[in-house]
């Protein structure tokens, strides 16, 4: 099974039912089973902190939601976290792409990626880092953890996980 | 007219569906006017109250109506693209166009200058986007309602602020009672 494959089966196992996604070039393989996959409603953001907004929102109505950005969105999105996911207790798993990692071509990627477990430690964001594909076996768990908790989690994916750029 | 008073006239049109409420005034009139547990106040994070909404809009079936202001959307504008092309027809956005930021002063905005929200609300592909003077935002918020068609309200007022008390209402008591209603409602 793709590792893209992998990923959905867990978030229909977890019952999501909605899922924003701000794209990045390491993600694109999960939007489109995320685009593909029946259970799943697709909403792309324009931003990733109304994309949280989004998320929210459907938590409230009754759907468990995600949200799949790139690393560089912890920047834009602190407040949304600490004044709602956090104030009002919502659970958010935040599937990462940890651009700025090990192979990283693009030097601009390093100036977020040094700062994005600091700022997740910061805000007291529960972060998982995934280097190795058989990684990906602790997902459902860290999903499971999130709903229990009613907290937002992070995954970082950097692009070992991915194999490569 | 001014929000408040829009606020004030809308009450018996909306107190029975679901409401987000934007952060700072329009949170804190409607928590002094109409309390109750199908209201939810942002208490945080300006610019999301449409996209809150319509992510409840979009998971359930109930009418959602999400207030918003000029000033608010302009710091998230990329929420109306988003709203024009997932379509929730029991998903209602007022945006209360006072032309300025009410509740850090009234310094002026540019919806209240060149910038027409209906117009950029149109052009991101929303379909039935109605523009109205305060006096009529009953009026035009019935026939949303009654329409079952996403609507996009731009109600057009004057700048001013009545005082009213600060929330202080935990925000997982807020969330609790709308999830709690909300659920009951759609059982």
């Amino acid at each position: 099974m793709s590792i893209d494959k992998k990923i959905v089966d867990d978030f229909v196992k977890n019952k999501i039912e909605l899922v924003t996604t701000v794209p990045c070039k390491q993600l694109a393989g999960v939007i489109e089973e995320i685009d593909a996959c029946k259970d799943i409603y697709h909403i792309p953001s324009n931003k990733e902190d109304e994309g949280m907004g989004i998320c929210a929102g459907a938590f409230m109505g009754g759907k468990r939601s995600a949200i799949i950005m790139q690393n560089t969105a912890i920047g834009v999105t602190i407040n949304t976290l600490a004044t709602l996911t956090q104030y009002y207790r919502m659970p958010l798993p935040m599937l990462i792409s940890y651009r700025g990692e090990l192979g990283e071509p693009v030097a601009c990627q390093v100036e977020m990626a040094v700062h994005t477990k600091a700022l997740l430690m910061q805000m007291n964001i529960p972060t998982y880092h995934f280097h190795q594909q058989s990684d990906v076996e602790e997902l459902n768990k860290i999903l499971e953890y999130s709903f229990m908790s009613n907290k937002p989690v992070a995954i970082l994916t950097d692009a070992s996980f991915w194999g490569g750029y | 007219m001014i929000r408040s008073e829009i606020i004030k006239n809308l009450i018996p049109v909306i107190s029975d569906h679901f409401v987000i409420c934007n952060i700072g005034l329009p949170s804190q009139e409607m928590h002094m006017m109409d309390d109750q547990a199908t209201n939810f106040y942002m208490l945080g994070t300006m610019g999301l109250s449409s996209s809150i909404g319509l992510g409840v809009a979009l998971a359930q079936k109930q009418t959602v109506i999400s207030i918003d202001g000029d000033g608010s959307v302009l710091t998230n504008l990329g929420t109306l693209p988003t709203i024009a092309n997932n379509v929730a027809d029991n998903f209602i956005l007022l945006i209360i166009d006072n032309g300025s930021y009410g509740s850090t002063g009234d310094q002026p905005t540019y919806a209240g200058k060149k910038t027409s929200l209906t117009a950029v609300a149109s052009a991101c592909g929303c379909e039935n986007v109605i523009e109205c003077q305060a006096e009529d935002a009953v009026e035009v918020m019935k026939n949303a309602i009654d329409s079952k068609k996403m609507t996009v309200i731009v109600c057009k007022c004057e700048s001013g602020n009545i005082p009213v008390p600060v929330i202080t209402m935990d925000p997982v008591v807020i969330k609790h009672r709308f999830m709690t209603e909300l659920a009951k409602r759609n059982a």
